[in-house]
């Protein structure tokens, strides 16, 4: 049912829809509103879970690992530091084929501190194993949970996936949101049947330690299980499409793509606004198009390769950088168009919450179309 | 797509009240979105929020810089904060003052001036004002329906507090509704 609500409420809501059995989390701004309702959804009754509260996240998300390695659907969520804290849980948590899903609430990494947005946390986290949704809006935000947890317990892949959306900018904001009723998200997401959990009458053990006659093998295994998972992400995508009538098939989607001259690549809440500069710009006569990356992990490299083909140039936004390289996308679309004479074109931008206005987006085409990449967007150079 | 700013000091509702705005104005049949300035949110500092109301769903997810309407909820932020900035011509000023004016709107922008402050004190028993100024905001900009708002105050506070909450409101409304007939 179509209705009102903040993006962290909503993503609740639908977390509860996906029947977790276990919870853990350890509250952090911007994503504090989630765990608070889903803790007083424990509580009312209204989410049959066992809620685990804990002292640091790195204690959450381990708790999750116990939880999921017996069998149980398992959920955390965090942002920024709280996330830094999980770094080595979150390669154990793939390590072990765990399917636990968490929300990130995208926010920027300290120091200097600052609870606003830019995607710098997730993206740090790139490679540990996990898949990475990035939602547009809070619609999205709350059906890539149900997609996530679907493609996660999937047997050919087993891993856990990050829904990121972001923080304020999404998780903040009341916005219409078309919620699952419980028997839809049931007939679309079944109860989670590991083929293999703890259980001491058969007993197994997740995690052991492996010498380099096996580390390599399962590194290679890992590897390949998230690359399988494009085309479970795909089919997962599709039938939710079918379902519901929101189709997430597409890893990444065109917005004004066919005759598109300057290619726009975005992730995240940016899309948006991107979208309503895109309409502006083509009314002016001027050929701009989208690519927006919805799934960041595995990277959809063949997709993005065939969607920028006719492009005169590519303008990569990201609201990230691997410092002393470039934006992590921008590093992933310089690798898909490898070999084509396609120029790239990559900007940095909305770092700790800088506003992103339309006019940043039309500075960010006329540099491009000006040959000029490696920027910083916004920079206000009197404080340098 | 047209487009709210709020402007207040931490503590005064501002953000509840471009909440219940969108919560109204989507129960009138069009789509809404509202979202904080997301500042460091200390009582007595000034803070801003946001709403768009348009008839499709909106995109956008940049602050609000040329709105269509302004609420100011304590006018002692006037001389601090450039609470006027950007407001379209034809756009819609709300003051919350007991005072006349002694600054001027842009030209081609409308003031409507109230004492919301005596209207929550009188009714609610607290300065708090957003429910008065949302009342008023109806009234002057028909964006929201009264009932709409109503129904988004029933959802949001307990029976008693919300009645209150109303009645604040629906005194605001009426108070526009006579001026500017």
């Amino acid at each position: 049912m179509l209705g009102i609500t903040e993006g962290s409420m909503a993503v609740a809501e639908a977390v509860r829809l996906c029947r977790p059995q276990v919870v853990s989390a350890y509250p952090i701004t911007p994503q504090t509103h989630i765990v608070e309702a889903l803790a007083e959804m424990v509580a009312n009754g209204k989410l049959d879970a066992d809620y685990i509260t804990v002292e640091s996240e790195f204690s959450a998300l381990s708790a999750c690992i116990g939880a999921s390695a017996a069998g149980s659907r398992a959920y955390s969520a965090t942002t920024s530091q709280g996330l830094a804290l999980m770094y080595e849980v979150c390669f154990n948590v793939a390590g072990m084929r765990l399917p636990i899903v968490m929300t990130i609430a995208n926010r920027a990494m300290g120091a200097p501190l600052s609870i606003w947005n830019d995607q710098q946390d997730s993206i740090s986290l790139r490679d540990a194993g996990w898949m990475q949704f990035y939602a547009e809006d809070n619609q999205e935000a709350t059906d890539l949970h149900y997609i996530a947890y679907k493609v996660a317990e999937n047997q050919k892949v087993l891993l856990p996936a990050m829904v990121c959306f972001d923080g304020f900018i999404l998780s903040h904001t009341y916005e219409p949101v078309d919620m699952l009723s419980q028997e839809d998200a049931d007939k679309y997401l079944p109860k989670f049947a590991p083929s293999e959990r703890l259980d001491a009458a058969d007993p197994v053990s997740f995690g052991m330690y492996a010498t380099p006659e096996y580390y390599l093998e399962f590194r290679y295994e890992t590897d390949k299980a998230l690359k399988d998972a494009k085309s479970v992400i795909r089919a997962a995508g599709a039938e939710f499409g079918k379902m519901f009538g929101r189709d997430y098939s597409a890893m990444v989607e065109g917005y004004q793509l066919d005759d598109a001259e300057t290619v726009i690549v975005a992730m995240g809440s940016l899309c948006g606004t991107v979208k309503d500069t895109i309409d502006e710009m083509r009314k002016e006569g001027k050929k701009v198009g989208l690519l927006k990356i919805r799934v960041f992990r595995p990277f959809p490299t063949e997709d993005v390769a065939a969607a920028l083909k006719g492009a005169k140039r590519v303008a990569v936004l990201d609201k990230n950088i691997s410092l002393g390289a470039k934006g992590a996308t921008a590093l992933e679309v310089k690798d898909a168009l490898y070999g084509s004479t396609i120029p790239v074109y990559d900007y940095v931008l909305g770092l700790g919450g800088r506003d992103v206005r339309k006019k940043d987006i039309r500075e960010v085409v006329a540099l491009a179309e000006q040959g000029k990449g490696n920027q910083f967007i916004g920079l206000r150079k009197e404080v340098l | 797509m047209r487009e709210l700013r709020i402007h207040g000091r931490g503590g005064q509702g501002s953000v509840t009240a471009a909440e219940l705005i969108a919560v109204a104005a989507f129960e009138g049949g069009v789509f809404s979105q509202a979202f904080p300035a997301f500042g460091v949110e200390r009582r007595g500092a000034p803070v801003q929020a946001f709403v768009r109301f348009d008839d499709r769903k909106i995109r956008l997810r940049s602050q609000v810089y040329e709105p269509d309407y302004i609420i100011v909820q304590d006018s002692t932020l006037i001389k601090d904060v450039n609470v006027f900035s950007g407001v379209k011509k034809g756009g819609i000023v709300i003051v919350n003052t007991e005072k006349a004016p002694d600054y001027k709107v842009p030209d081609g922008v409308k003031l409507i001036t109230i004492d919301a402050t005596s209207i929550a004190l009188k009714v609610i028993g607290l300065p708090i004002t957003n429910t008065s100024l949302m009342g008023a905001f109806a009234a002057a900009t028909g964006e929201i329906k009264f009932d709409a708002l109503k129904n988004a105050l029933y959802h949001r506070f307990p029976k008693e507090l919300a009645e209150k909450n109303i009645e604040a409101a629906r005194q605001a409304f009426e108070h526009v509704k006579g001026a500017t007939a």
